[in-house]
């Protein structure tokens, strides 16, 4: 019996020692939380960011991490599902004690999620498009992509200059197709151009003929704009090739990667749409400030993991940087500090572009950060 | 204005048969068990992505087809061997949520041995599109509707003029006298669940030039395939036909001449009204309970 009491003693020493040892190691890391969208709907967006993130963090302790301590990515999968996205942040917060907080792969998810990091007090960059997120600015709140409104002001400015103002709008009806949509009604007024007829199709829906069929007879119809992703805009590009329609098709950012011209083949020529600086990275000027950091990124995404870049996996590396050059500025992981410093990014040249931030602006982009893009024979070219 | 309306009607015959065809798969299993197979959707997808897999991985297009629709035929037996087998003594609804349970575990394979992004595959016929009187039809859509009437045509024939085809349609109105007069019933059960993987995997090929496909696809055409074939009368083939041709060219007339806003409102009012007349479907028989 004494020999047992005396074992159990030991052990819970032992134990008490291991879970010292544990908080002293953890006080040596920086802890980074992310919850993605690695399954369901959003996984085309969400995988390639968990990705890398991974691989960065994974390179950045190789090289014997930031100012001689680990980082430690500690990630969730919230299958896009904004109820898990707020579980998950909560123990990000309470259970795994993180620093800082990279993810929300939707906008629905950053949004929800808000709900527990604002009043927790601890930095969040999220990596969805909508604007919502930042506007109105939030204190531990910033972004990295560009916002919807942007696309369509980049879109309409565009139309502007080839004297368009008479548009046709086909949108998706739910989550980003809806936002941008509205967003676009917003700013139209501003670059003079007149929405004449707004249509919209399901995610899933199979032809969209009718509704281009009804914008085809619309009189007065210079322009067509779609605003979605997925599949949805690659049925639009076919049906609008397959009706013989002759006026210039709009697409939206949601739609730039390569997977879109392989979905749309040929129907997909001409088509001009805004996009990160990333997707044509090779031609870029020479000048180009973005160019070298682009270049880059996508020769090591593209050695690592053999499939195209994405301009999702530049959100995930933006948000990395910019936390990381935080944490090395503020001098240590004490939150207020590191918000603070990420407050004050200035001049970061990332993959989506230029970004400057300020206490009104936490996302620091500026519409130069986008970049008109035109399909010619399957491929990105860029048009301004 | 004619132009316009025949417009209309060809993107309501598109998605129409693309519907049609998904809901013949529900028609096929509900014959032989009494079953709503909630996985049909997910033989679809299979289909759809096993083929433009093995096409992007350099395989001829035909050989592509043939693989894909074997696969997915395995798939079918092997979900009703190992899930729907061990509980043939359950009630159907046991049974109909176990075929739930397995939609998610084939989305979910599907995203681990595949990927989550989506795929095409090459029209059969080209992409030149075929005009009529002013409106246009893609080839690939003729395609669907003939594959549809091809397939409505064999099941037929497979059920009124083939001793197994009998023998299933037997087992269906009653299974304990079908089984004392020597019908194989667990063989039935398994062919039945084979034929509507075929059928799925056919459908999944056929219209992935035109829809395209990924892991998902497999809910969006089990829910309409499904609506299809109860407007249409479940086990019906052809009123899961005419079922899908409603739903579709409601949707299409609904968006060209209302808005694209209500469109899918327009299409399950339709459902919800025929039903309350005729809860049988349009050519669902009327149902007698033997006392």
């Amino acid at each position: 019996m004494r020999s047992l009491v005396k074992w159990g003693v030991a052990a819970c020493a032992v134990f008490a020692a291991g879970t010292f040892a544990g908080t002293a190691q953890a006080a040596d890391t920086i802890k980074i939380g992310a919850f993605l969208s690695v399954t369901g709907p959003a996984s085309f967006l969400g995988e390639p960011e968990k990705k890398t993130l991974e691989m960065y963090v994974d390179r950045l302790n190789k090289d014997g991490g930031v100012r001689g301590k680990k980082v430690e990515l500690i990630h969730y999968d919230d299958a896009g599902a904004p109820d898990k996205a707020v579980t998950f942040a909560k123990r990000l917060i309470q259970n795994d004690n993180v620093d800082i907080i990279i993810g929300g792969t939707t906008t629905g998810t950053s949004m929800a999620a808000i709900k527990v990091v604002e009043p927790a007090g601890v930095p969040f960059i999220s990596l969805a498009g909508g604007i919502d997120i930042i506007d109105p600015v939030k204190k531990w709140v910033f972004k990295t992509p560009h916002t919807d409104r942007m696309a369509a002001e980049k879109v309409f400015l565009d139309m502007k200059k080839k004297g368009i103002s008479k548009v046709a709008m086909i949108s998706e009806d739910a989550g980003f197709g809806k936002s941008g949509h509205d967003q676009s009604l917003k700013v139209a007024p501003i670059y003079g151009i007149q929405i004449v007829a707004d249509e919209v199709y399901s995610p899933k829906d199979p032809d969209v003929t009718a509704q281009l069929t009804k914008i085809k007879n619309t009189a007065g119809v210079q322009a067509v704009f779609n605003f979605g992703f997925g599949q949805g805009p690659a049925i639009v590009t076919k049906n609008f090739k397959q009706l013989g329609m002759s006026v210039p098709l709009y697409q939206s950012h949601g739609v730039a990667s390569k997977d879109f011209i392989k979905l749309a083949g040929e129907a997909a020529e001409g088509i001009r749409l805004p996009a990160a600086g990333l997707v044509v990275a090779e031609q870029l000027g020479a000048t180009d400030p973005q160019k070298p950091v682009v270049t880059a990124f996508k020769k090591e995404y593209e050695a690592a993991f053999k499939s195209d870049v994405s301009t999702f996996a530049g959100h995930a590396y933006d948000g990395l940087q910019i936390a990381l050059a935080a944490i090395l500025r503020a001098g240590s992981t004490d939150k207020e500090k590191v918000r603070a410093e990420i407050e004050k990014t200035s001049g970061y040249v990332g993959t989506g572009g230029l970004v400057s931030m300020s206490p009104e602006d936490h996302m620091g982009l500026s519409l130069s950060a986008f970049r008109m893009v035109e399909v010619k024979k399957g491929d990105w070219v860029l048009a301004d | 204005m004619f132009a316009e309306l025949l417009q209309y009607l060809f993107a309501g015959l598109t998605s129409g048969a693309i519907y049609a065809l998904a809901g013949l798969g529900f028609a096929i299993i509900y014959n032989a068990s009494h079953v709503i197979n909630f996985a049909q959707g997910e033989f679809i997808m299979i289909g759809g992505m096993a083929t433009s897999m093995m096409v992007a991985a350099g395989l001829p297009l035909p050989l592509a087809i043939a693989l894909a629709v074997v696969v997915t035929m395995m798939v079918g037996v092997a979900l009703e061997k190992f899930a729907i087998e061990p509980a043939r003594n359950s009630d159907v609804v046991t049974i109909i949520i176990i075929t739930i349970g397995a939609s998610i575990f084939l989305r979910g394979l599907a995203q681990v041995v595949w990927d989550k992004e989506f795929h095409s595959l090459p029209a059969f016929s080209g992409e030149t599109p075929i005009n009529v009187a002013g409106a246009t039809l893609m080839p690939q859509s003729i395609w669907v509707v003939g594959i549809s009437v091809l397939v409505i045509v064999a099941l037929w024939w497979f059920f009124n003029r083939t001793l197994f085809g009998k023998a299933m349609l037997a087992t269906s109105f009653n299974r304990l006298a079908a089984q004392l007069m020597g019908i194989g019933v667990k063989k039935v059960l398994m062919v039945s669940f084979a034929l509507s993987a075929l059928l799925g995997a056919v459908g999944g090929i056929v219209v992935t030039p035109i829809t395209f496909t990924n892991y998902e696809a497999g809910i969006m055409l089990g829910l309409k395939g499904f609506s299809a074939a109860v407007l249409g009368g479940l086990g019906n083939g052809l009123g899961a036909i005419v079922g899908g041709l409603v739903v579709g060219i409601a949707e299409a007339l609904a968006s060209g001449y209302l808005s694209s806003a209500y469109k899918d409102a327009v299409a399950f009012v339709i459902i919800l009204f025929v039903l309350f007349f005729l809860p049988n479907g349009l050519f669902g028989k009327k149902g007698t309970d033997r006392v």
